[in-house]
């Protein structure tokens, strides 16, 4: 080796900014507009929001999702309702709750008054009368969507759940879409244990669904071995409870999968996906954003950790910009590319 | 009811106690806000998210100068286990305080504290309020065996009117907390009984009450999801201002009830004359 070589060795590349989490965009696609952030609550894990309001200010979050709601005031189920599973909760709640009048005078306007944008869990036995829940919220402040709970027993189809079939969808769907504000989007929350919930999505979807949750709880039993009987109070004939927490995630993360593939693939009109089932972490809810979601829910963790909404955000914020996204939009379904 | 706060509260104590464990948290901004009938939520397994919800506790004392709380609790399940294997200095996840704490007389008057084994927990720190406010009080406390009593000498520092129950009779009187009560109440001129235990024996203490014509405020336990209202798990039926009975939930509403609104005998059901029983035929 010459002492006159003349050749200078540098370090190539550079050392990367440290990522700025604040600079990330999360502006969240919802129904045809966008809302400032892509977490709202799961339904029935938040009440109307009062108690939450206590440990985070609502307006922070990019929506609210309210308890199902129905026209009629519900006594919900006997008591025990819950039963602890590994990584998950059993529950039979039988939405308890007070009527679509009372949410209209009593809880809404509290809601709007705070700045919560709130999207409405609505649920009925019959085609109509979730139509006559979407009709009674036209106008009303504060609402900036509506979420049909599909997972409620058909009055007129022996019971079984809207969301058990395409065709009883799709006309629920329908029916509230036709009456609701135009200006309100209309999401279809889908049931995982179906034969496939691409055609039932599919089915929502062309009936005029402006966006998709997915997922519903599992249906599940719990014996309990001391007492020889199931943990769950019968009610209604059923000790059957839905099963959520981080258990029944790759359940969910599978079901926007499928939905998203299929709105890639064209078999499906695209519309935004709201995620759900199991989010206890920013990372829990990347995953659903890289399966699809451009929206996620956080539900029984907050029975964990009630400041857990807020803390999802910030950590899937965190967790957007340490990969080196500049927009929530870009990392949307990103699991589905090839290379 | 309280306005809650969520701390990483660090142990500064965690002793056994009889059958039970004595744990004391530190923690910022809970302790002056503690009311007798409070609890606290614990996150007994927020590592990985196996043992999802919080363990709901009575505070049984807390202490401002000190910015501590202390709860007992029983060695039931993997979450209390958890719980009991913790370590002096370790963070605890808790939100305190819960509920609706027990009313308490405004001036000067005779409270019988009943309790069914560590049930009495809530019953000291209102029992101190009661005598600051130059009333008197006297305790029956209860359990199944001497093992289970909880707070014996507590009460007995407090008061010479104090009775003990055990069901084995390995200590006291043998029977039930029900079988000393209406003596005890007439002995003491209780104008207030405070019970906390097990439902069926806040069931028959609201009873014999009611029998006395003697106000009867019970702290309830009923299995809570969440703790801070958003579940709708812990619900019992209670008849409303309005006469409008509802399922109501324990962890804001109450814990702590007037006895003589909870409609005992119809736990674990919905009546028919609940509000929104109608909704519920079929599913």
């Amino acid at each position: 080796m010459s002492a006159a070589d003349p050749t200078v060795f540098v370090q190539t590349g550079s050392i990367e900014e440290p990522p700025d989490a604040e600079a990330v965009d999360l502006t969240a696609p919802f129904g045809g507009g966008t809302l400032p952030n892509p977490v709202t609550t799961a339904a029935g894990c938040a009440g109307y929001g009062r108690e939450l309001a206590k440990f985070l200010p609502l307006a922070e979050l990019g929506s609210i999702t309210t308890k199902t709601i129905t026209a009629q005031p519900r006594a919900g189920r006997a008591t025990p309702r819950v039963a602890e599973t590994p990584s998950g909760l059993l529950s039979g709640v039988g939405l308890q709750g007070s009527g679509i009048e009372h949410f209209v005078e009593a809880e809404l306007p509290w809601l709007a008054e705070r700045g919560a944008r709130v999207l409405v869990s609505l649920a009925g036995e019959s085609v109509e009368e979730f139509a006559a829940c979407a009709r009674a919220l036209n106008g009303q402040p504060g609402v900036v969507g509506l979420e049909l709970n599909l997972s409620y027993p058909n009055a007129d189809n022996q019971g079984l759940v809207f969301a058990s079939n395409p065709a009883t969808s799709h006309d629920v769907v329908q029916a509230v879409r036709e009456v609701a504000d135009p200006e309100l989007p209309v999401y279809a929350k889908l049931a995982p244990d179906v034969t496939s919930v691409t055609d039932v999505a599919k089915a929502c979807v062309r009936a005029g669904a402006d966006g998709l949750s997915m997922i519903n709880t599992l249906p599940g039993v719990v014996i309990d071995t001391d007492t020889l009987r199931p943990r769950l109070a019968p009610s209604g004939g059923t000790v059957v409870g839905g099963l959520s927490g981080p258990a029944i995630k790759p359940v969910a993360v599978r079901c926007v999968y499928e939905v998203h593939a299929a709105m890639r693939a064209g078999e499906c009109a695209t519309v935004p996906i709201l995620g759900m089932g199991g989010i206890r972490t920013g990372l829990d809810a990347l995953e659903f954003v890289l399966a699809g979601a451009s929206g996620v829910a956080v539900g029984t963790a907050i029975f964990n950790d009630p400041t857990a909404p807020l803390r999802v955000l910030d950590e899937l914020r965190e967790a957007l910009a340490a990969r080196g996204f500049a927009r929530l939009t870009d990392a949307v379904g990103l699991a589905h590319h090839q290379n | 009811m309280a306005h809650p706060v969520q701390r990483q509260a660090e142990i500064v104590e965690l002793s056994p106690v009889g059958a039970y464990h004595r744990l004391v948290l530190r923690a910022e901004g809970i302790a002056g806000r503690v009311l007798p009938g409070h609890f606290a939520a614990l996150a007994v397994d927020r590592a990985d998210g196996s043992l999802l919800l919080r363990r709901p506790f009575f505070v049984h004392r807390a202490d401002p100068a000190e910015d501590t709380i202390e709860v007992v609790f029983a060695e039931v399940g993997a979450g209390t286990r958890a719980l009991a294997r913790q370590r002096v200095g370790d963070l605890v996840d808790v939100v305190a305080p819960l509920g609706t704490a027990f009313p308490v007389p405004t001036g000067p008057a005779s409270a019988l504290m009943v309790a069914g084994g560590y049930g009495s927990v809530p019953l000291f720190g209102l029992a101190d309020r009661i005598t600051e406010q130059g009333g008197s009080v006297g305790f029956i406390l209860g359990a199944a065996s001497a093992d289970r009593l909880f707070g014996v000498e507590q009460a007995r520092a407090l008061t010479p009117d104090v009775l003990v129950t055990t069901e084995d009779g390995g200590y006291g009187i043998r029977g039930q907390v029900t079988l000393p009560l209406t003596e005890a109440m007439r002995a003491i001129e209780a104008r207030v009984v405070y019970a906390s235990g097990p439902t069926a024996m806040l069931r028959a203490v609201a009873e014999v009450c009611a029998n006395e014509e003697v106000r009867c405020f019970t702290a309830v336990e009923q299995t809570m999801a969440c703790g801070v209202g958003v579940c709708m798990s812990c619900v019992l039926p209670v008849v409303g201002e309005d006469g409008v009975s509802r399922l109501v939930r324990s962890c804001v509403d109450g814990p702590c009830f007037d006895g003589s609104r909870v409609r005992w005998k119809d736990f674990g059901t919905v009546p028919p004359d609940l509000e929104g029983a109608a909704a519920m035929g079929g599913h």
